[in-house]
């Protein structure tokens, strides 16, 4: 016994979360990382699950029943159904299945889709969004490339049957070696054949895999947040910017111009759209394509070829990993048509301070951002001293919409949890 | 049992912290102290950036520097990470899926004190990493790809 105990208190210590902050913890109180969210006035958020396990996408049902997508096995299950019976935000029944770990998950036509970093499955649910057969999965996508750098696949679908697959750039900025001081780009860029870009599939024909005719955007050098926007009847994505501009470059840049640049880049995509990965990146206060270092940009050259622009830029480095366009009328009118922004929060504006670790909202008009956009719900990380991606919390990666017009925010720290805010007037 | 031989093995690393420090390894260049400050900068320059200020990586990304195996254990495979870099790692159950690149450019000494610096800093607590060990894995070093 007494061996048993001063080994917890040792593993707590060494593992160094929240001690300190949660004086009066003692060897056996269960570890917990739930921070206040700060919101506007009027918003309120409810802990759907908390300290509940690495969170990456998100989807909910017409009733309500919230299905969530994890990034490492709980228990052995990948997918978890959260339901919330009496009501008060908090899910009560929660059940697992699927034994493979991912990031996509979206609700279509009766049916739940979920992906690991290879294939893309769909479940058929029942009227109440009780999954029929768990076990037997139809697998719609297979065997797209998975080789550890922004391996992870997005899903969404639009209204017309179709399904959108985003496959990640195994690469920076397609050095012959990735990420090395004086490694050049490659032209044409090997990777853009079969990553880099979305893929776009039927979304309920079953084991389809790469092939010309599902190549729908390229130059993209990863994205995990996108949604269909069915105001404009067209795909938005939030692309994650090439790092390492002063580490690699320091000749052309500094670290204080680094932590800004490049900009991460909202576009909307059309069939054939090219946003120009790896040979371009957008400069937010040049307003302009610049050519990247690896290709003979020198922070003021622009490309001679013409790319897609962005229609909103961000700052640098803070990793959206979720997007959702609003269609509920329980939020203020502004919020309706506009964009939520889950940023994951930086880790390469180092050694300048980090940020992001909040979801921003992005007022629409006439389906384009007016680009005045503002931070919505905030202190995912914990406190000012906790903006650091292995410190935070909490780090906002997944959203989706509840059919009340709450939304729903999801986290993928170890402790990740998923909160569900609402507005009362 | 686990129990146990976990005990006995904390046991150990406390002593050694507690305890004065039995240097038993042939001080780098100019001794310890000075291969740790020059080991600083290097860390600086090519490190920091993705394992971060305080060495504690980025979840999922760029693996933490603090007391893992790979940091404080065989110091020819951790040259060796430096020599050619790494791609995906497993610590603790935690996978890393970031690239780091291969660092053949590096002198022996900004090897050596590079991670001299970083086995003795951030809690680590580890014997130096000398020229000489840097010059004879480089000599035996073949890069995997």
């Amino acid at each position: 016994m007494g061996f048993t105990a001063l080994c917890l208190t040792v593993s707590t210590a060494f593992a160094g979360g929240g001690d300190g902050k949660h004086p009066g913890n003692g060897a056996n109180a269960a570890p917990t990382a739930m921070p206040q969210l700060k919101l506007p006035a009027g918003f309120k958020a409810v802990a759907v699950v908390g300290d509940f396990g690495q969170v990456r996408h998100i989807a909910v049902a017409p009733n309500g029943v919230v299905f969530i997508k994890l990034a490492k096995l709980k228990d052995g299950k990948g997918i978890y159904r959260l339901q919330d019976t009496n009501g008060d935000g908090k899910a009560d029944k929660i059940t697992g299945f699927g034994n493979y770990r991912g990031t996509g998950m979206a609700i279509r036509n009766g049916y739940l889709y979920a992906s690991s970093d290879e294939d893309v499955y769909r479940y058929k649910l029942d009227r109440n969004a009780n999954v029929i057969d768990p076990e037997k999965p139809e697998r719609i996508v297979m065997g797209l490339l998975a080789r550890g750098e922004h391996q992870p696949k997005a899903i969404t679908l639009d209204y017309s049957g179709n399904l959108y697959v985003n496959i990640g750039a195994y690469s920076n900025a397609c050095q012959l070696v990735d990420r090395t001081k004086g490694s050049p780009g490659r032209k044409p860029c090997p990777i853009l054949d079969s990553a880099g870009g979305i893929w776009q599939f039927k979304a309920d024909k079953p084991d389809q895999t790469y092939g010309d005719d599902h190549h729908y955007a390229t130059g993209l050098r990863n994205v995990v947040g996108f949604d269909w926007n069915r105001q404009t009847n067209s795909l938005f994505v939030m692309q994650h910017g090439r790092d390492q501009l002063s580490s690699l470059y320091p000749q052309y840049w500094n670290d204080k111009q680094s932590a800004e640049l490049p900009a991460e880049c909202m576009y909307e995509l059309h069939k054939g759209s090219n946003c120009g990965w790896p040979y371009i990146f957008y400069d937010q206060f040049q307003h302009k394509q610049l050519l990247n270092p690896e290709y003979g940009g020198d922070g003021k050259k622009g490309p001679e070829e013409k790319y897609q622009d962005p229609v909103l830029a961000f700052p640098g480095h803070l990793a959206p990993d979720g997007l959702l366009f609003y269609t509920g009328d329980q939020f203020p009118a502004k919020y309706k048509n506009g964009a939520f922004v889950a940023f994951h929060g930086s880790w390469n504006r180092a050694p300048e301070p980090q940020q992001g670790f909040y979801v921003v909202f992005v007022p629409f008009e006439n389906g384009k951002p007016t680009g005045k956009w503002e931070v919505f719900a905030d202190n995912f990380a914990g406190g000012p001293a906790n903006i650091s991606p292995s410190k935070a919390e909490q780090r906002p990666c997944g959203l989706a919409q509840g059919p009340d017009g709450s939304i729903y925010v999801t986290s993928d720290t170890k402790l990740g949890a998923v909160w569900k805010i609402s507005y009362n007037k | 049992m686990k129990h146990i031989l976990i005990i006995s093995v904390l046991a150990i690393g406390a002593m050694s912290l507690t305890n004065k420090p039995a240097i038993s390894w042939t001080p780098a260049q100019g001794g310890l102290q000075a291969s740790i400050a020059r080991g600083k900068l290097v860390y600086l320059q090519q490190c920091l950036p993705c394992h971060q200020a305080d060495a504690s990586g980025v979840p999922n990304m760029n693996p933490p520097l603090i007391k893992t195996r790979q940091v404080l254990g065989n110091k020819t495979a951790l040259i060796k990470i430096v020599l050619n870099g790494l791609k995906g790692v497993d610590i603790d159950g935690d996978s890393f899926n970031g690239v780091m690149a291969p660092h053949p450019d590096l002198t022996d000494q900004e090897i050596a004190d590079v991670l001299t610096y970083v086995r003795n800093s951030f809690g680590n607590k580890a014997s130096a990493v000398t020229v000489a060990q840097v010059k004879a894995v480089r000599a035996a070093n073949k890069p995997a790809n």
